[in-house]
């Protein structure tokens, strides 16, 4: 069949010998961009202090609400998952076979 | 134009592709999902194609708001998915492809629980050959799984129709609501193809072994044609607030652990089957209009998202994320289309999730669910962390893997094309998405309030991703398996069946060789008796049978006379 898994065309082990740097390649680019989303970060939860939101939800008027509620929200599921894999995390073949049944 | 069922034109359109080959075979393909969309198009609402069944009456064809969007819908993603697999010489998947999206329209038009029922179970003896055609072990064993879980669902909703026409007399497919019998099993029918929670398993288990594209197929059809019939049959029925909101938590917790990337995008499936389930239970005119308008917008973003990992599939041969990354550099196009999914599915301002997913959230808040609406910001915040970063992250970005890949063929490019250009669409002028939905209503996604606290949820979401990951308290990328509620099936279910056997054909043995030696018994009797030397076998002279015949005469002759 024309679409199963053909192998990669190439594979180095860093993939970098013979082409040229890409733009992640570069450290200073990887801290622009992160550089970029702290910024944005900054400027939104600063909005807070201007703009009056529209509250309707729960707790939804306390200042930061949103920032701190996403925040937080992506550290605890992090932290829970972590735990989460000790107990559901079993090896490849655990149903038998490569993954089969 | 003719008035036809689309059904119908599927149908015709599946057999002419079977049997030809080669550029005639690519004309069918793309001119079935038009050619029965413009059909579509010149029918006016209402009930068509009304047939005499015993003395029921089905409606092959109900036209009306509700299921002329899911109508449109269903075309346009036939025609995306037709496109991505144009590349693909396998009669098996074009077929299966066009017989699949034709149940899937016979169910959203039928306009009886008859119709209804055959287009079921069609979606699942069409459907289950895109995943049997990855010709895998694995594939094999998971399409079985989930054609028996499709069947099952089958036969509940069977029994629930029965039911239901012993208690009605008519097999119309109106609201139904759970205060009878009959409607329970026809609840439970739809919950299993809907994915409610510890019925869902098929879902992450089968569309993840499915072939690259046969997984654009499967990710439209069957879980929106349940969506579609919860709509029908179940508007504010408030078990299914509950049970949609659980539907939006617990897929992220397996989504975050999961190495499949594909996988990783069944169970963020769903998390956003979750919201369109809680818009259903609330049944507001709002909540249903945004359950179903992010039916819509989830078919095309989560569609992208498949095509795009198909695309990395089919190309580099992996698909977990601890084996990938750094593609970017090598399938630029591919990248960028993942991207717009993702942003779309994370409801990124301008992007289509935007539009469709609030809908659901204001209407919780509006009917008095402030902990449900709550979970749902809970979800909108991790599936931005969990698919939104994740899927484009490993798969593009992330360390180098070392894999050098090309961009897929054109037709799998138009196609993830496509997808993003109506993902961008949908977020940036949502009119014409509103203007399709089954209730008028007046609703501002662009105002201030939400395109700032959206900013704001997504945007720390992604600032704890980094946080977490330069702090290296997220954990890596693990092969591996996840457990799940499929465990109970294929673990001590498992093995209280094959004990069963093994005990089973032990005393089977026992019982055989009991049968065995009285069966031996018998003939010995038999040959005692009946053999060459057996009293029955003697050959008797005539003249002893007119002694009998006397005899026997003479008898009866006392017992007259007595």
């Amino acid at each position: 069949m024309s679409e199963q898994s053909p192998e990669p065309i190439s594979k180095g082990t860093d993939g970098s010998s013979s082409e040229p740097p890409r733009f992640f390649d570069s450290p200073r680019n990887v801290k622009r961009t992160l550089v970029l989303l702290y910024f944005f970060c900054a400027l939104v939860f600063g909005l807070d202090f201007v703009v009056d939101r529209h509250v309707e939800g729960p707790w939804e008027g306390l200042f930061g609400f949103y920032a701190l509620f996403g925040f937080a929200v992506c550290v605890t599921v992090v932290l829970v998952a972590r735990e989460l894999r000790k107990v559901l995390m079993r090896s490849e073949t655990y149903y038998g076979g490569e993954g089969d049944d | 134009m003719i008035e036809l069922p689309p059904f119908f034109i599927f149908f015709v359109g599946a057999g002419l592709v079977a049997a030809t080959r080669g550029p005639l075979r690519t004309i069918f393909l793309l001119a079935v999902p038009i050619f029965s969309a413009l059909s579509l198009n010149g029918i006016p609402e209402g009930s068509h194609f009304t047939v005499a069944l015993f003395d029921y009456e089905l409606q092959l064809l109900r036209v009306d708001k509700l299921s002329l969007l899911f109508g449109y819908l269903f075309h346009l993603a036939a025609l995306i998915a037709v496109i991505y697999s144009l590349h693909v010489r396998d009669t098996v998947q074009h077929v299966s492809g066009l017989l699949y999206a034709g149940s899937a329209l016979g169910a959203v038009f039928a306009g009886d629980l008859i119709t209804l029922f055959l287009a079921w179970e069609a979606l699942a003896l069409s459907s289950v050959f895109l995943i049997l055609a990855r010709r895998t072990p694995s594939a094999q064993a998971a399409a079985m799984r989930y054609l028996a879980v499709q069947v099952i669902s089958g036969l509940i909703l069977l029994a629930g129709v029965l039911v239901r026409l012993n208690d009605l007399g008519s097999p119309a497919f109106t609201f139904i609501g759970l205060d009878s019998a009959g409607g329970f099993l026809i609840f439970t029918a739809f919950g299993i193809k809907c994915a409610f929670p510890l019925l869902h398993n098929w879902l992450t288990d089968a569309y993840p072994e499915a072939t690259p594209t046969g997984a654009i197929f499967l990710s439209a059809f069957t879980t929106k044609v349940a969506v579609y019939a919860l709509a029908r049959g179940f508007p504010g029925t408030e078990v299914l607030v509950y049970i949609g909101a659980a539907m939006t938590i617990f897929p992220i917790f397996y989504a975050f652990i999961e190495n499949d990337l594909r996988r990783v995008l069944a169970y963020s499936m769903i998390n956003q089957l979750g919201f369109m389930v809680v818009g259903i239970g609330l049944g507001t005119a709002m909540a249903i209009n945004g359950a179903v308008g992010h039916a819509f917008n989830d078919v095309v973003f989560k569609g992208l998202l498949f095509m795009s990992m198909g695309a990395v599939l089919s190309q580099t041969g992996k698909i977990n994320a601890s084996d990938l990354g750094g593609l970017y550099k090598s399938m630029p196009i591919t990248t960028v289309f993942c991207i717009v999914g993702a942003l779309s599915i994370s409801a990124v301002p301008f992007f289509s999730g935007f539009v469709s997913k609030s809908m659901v959230m204001v209407a919780a808040l509006d009917e008095g669910y402030p902990i449900v609406w709550l979970a749902l910001l809970f979800s909108s915040a991790s599936v931005f962390h969990y698919v939104g970063i994740k899927i484009p992250f490993f798969a593009f970005f992330a360390h180098d893997s070392g894999i050098r890949a090309t961009d897929p063929s054109f037709n799998m490019l138009f196609a993830m094309g496509m997808a993003a250009l109506i993902c961008i669409f949908n977020g940036a002028w949502p009119w014409l998405l509103y203007s399709m939905l089954p209730f008028p209503m007046t609703y501002e996604p662009y105002t201030t309030t939400h395109v700032l606290a959206q900013s704001q949820l997504l945007l720390f979401s992604a600032l704890a991703f980094v946080w977490l990951r330069l702090s290296g308290f997220q954990p890596p990328e693990l092969k591996g398996v996840n457990i799940d509620a499929d465990w109970i099936f294929r673990k001590p279910l498992n093995w209280i069946a094959t004990t069963t056997l093994r005990v089973g054909s032990r005393w089977n043995g026992v019982a055989q060789n009991a049968v065995a030696s009285y069966l031996g018994y018998l003939g010995r009797l038999v040959f005692r008796y009946s053999g060459p030397q057996g009293v029955f076998a003697r050959t008797l002279e005539s003249g002893s049978a007119a002694l009998w015949v006397a005899i026997i005469l003479a008898a009866s002759l006392l017992l007259y006379y007595l």
